[in-house]
């Protein structure tokens, strides 16, 4: 009976676990949550990759690269709008990543920029892009391809 | 945060008009490297709009002097633009569908600044994921300029460290009455009421 009891715990942790940490990746301090993007229209040849970057550690960090096989040119802006004028910038040196912080790639801010893409991104769809971290390294998140008009990560 | 982010109560013509002719800024040449300010605003009289006449994908010519009668839309962008534009015909799209009413040949224009990679074809492709009401217009390099300082709007190419370039650009919906007169702005990420409001304002106005 204990067994049958050990035996249903353990499926049910199997089980459970996907969906609770399916949209974390870590590395180093470095924690990387929700990765998403939105379809883009046909003929379109941008799109912009949105997440939360946690660094759990006692020193700053930086993204400072970013790659992905559904696009050859991949860099970080930042996006902002200033008296109905829609502006965006390079992230010169790489983002910062706050010791024991959090930033927000999101939409009206900072995003990956998906340049050239070799495919029209569409909802459902999952890809995957490459962050490197000036301390913690190198880690490749899954990222979750929501609508057109998207406002968050989808199931969010 | 912006005040764009905020739900805001409706700002008076005037202020709205004000801000738009504080972006009032063409920008010239590769990289955005000559600018200048247009002085549109003299006084408090700004002219949103003027007389158009320009290229549509189905080979066509859309002129404003033929949409007298017609109330109509004009939202300026680029299609290498990743969250602004889409989002905004997008949120047109969706508006349109929760106004039964609105007529069949209600058009929002979709003017890029960037005529270079945004050619006719690529426009008509680009829109097609809309609505069939949203309808790409080509202006030309040359003829580019002269509209955008019709309607007070700034773009200017920012390059990438790569050799590639994006650009900064109004991305405000210019809702125009049947008279060819501006009549009111939607700003980026208001909400799809207000969309529905304005343009259902917008056509029953006589």
């Amino acid at each position: 009976m204990r067994n049958l009891k050990r035996l249903i715990l353990a499926v049910a942790l199997i089980v459970a676990a996907p969906a609770a940490f399916a949209e974390d990746f870590k590395v180093g301090d470095i924690t990387v949550s929700q990765p998403w993007s939105r379809a883009t229209p046909a003929g379109a040849e941008v799109a912009a990759g949105f997440m939360t970057i946690t660094n759990g550690g006692a020193t700053p960090d930086r993204l400072v690269a970013a790659s992905s096989d559904v696009a050859p040119m991949v860099q970080i802006h930042q996006m902002s709008m200033q008296n109905g004028v829609m502006e965006m910038k390079e992230v010169e040196g790489g983002l910062e990543s706050p010791a024991g912080g959090s930033v927000k790639l999101e939409p009206k801010s900072y995003h990956i920029m998906l340049m050239h893409l070799m495919h029209p991104l569409k909802e459902g769809d999952r890809f995957k892009i490459e962050l490197t971290f000036e301390k913690a390294g190198k880690v490749t998140v899954d990222v979750a391809v929501g609508g057109i008009g998207a406002t968050k990560a989808p199931g969010a | 945060m912006s005040e764009q982010d905020q739900p805001r109560p409706p700002l008076s013509r005037r202020r709205a008009l004000r801000g738009l002719a504080a972006a009032a800024v063409i920008a010239v040449g590769a990289g955005g490297s000559l600018r200048f300010l247009w002085p549109r605003a003299q006084g408090t009289n700004v002219t949103i709009g003027g007389p158009f006449r320009l290229k549509s994908p189905d080979g066509g010519v859309v002129d404003s002097a033929q949409l007298t009668g017609r109330p109509y839309g004009v939202f300026f962008g680029f299609t290498h633009c990743p969250e602004v534009c889409p989002t905004t015909l997008s949120d047109l799209a969706q508006a349109f569908a929760a106004i039964p009413d609105l007529p069949a040949d209600f058009r929002v224009y979709f003017i890029s600044v960037d005529p270079e990679r945004d050619t006719p074809d690529v426009l008509k492709e680009y829109t097609s994921n809309f609505d069939p009401r949203i309808i790409g217009l080509w202006a030309s390099p040359e003829e580019l300029p002269q509209i955008a300082r019709e309607f007070a709007v700034y773009y200017e190419k920012v390059p990438t460290s790569d050799g590639d370039y994006t650009m900064n650009h109004t991305a405000v919906v210019f809702l125009m009455d049947r008279n060819n007169r501006f009549r009111a702005a939607i700003n980026y990420n208001e909400s799809l009421d207000s969309y529905v409001k304005k343009i259902r304002d917008l056509i029953a106005d006589e």
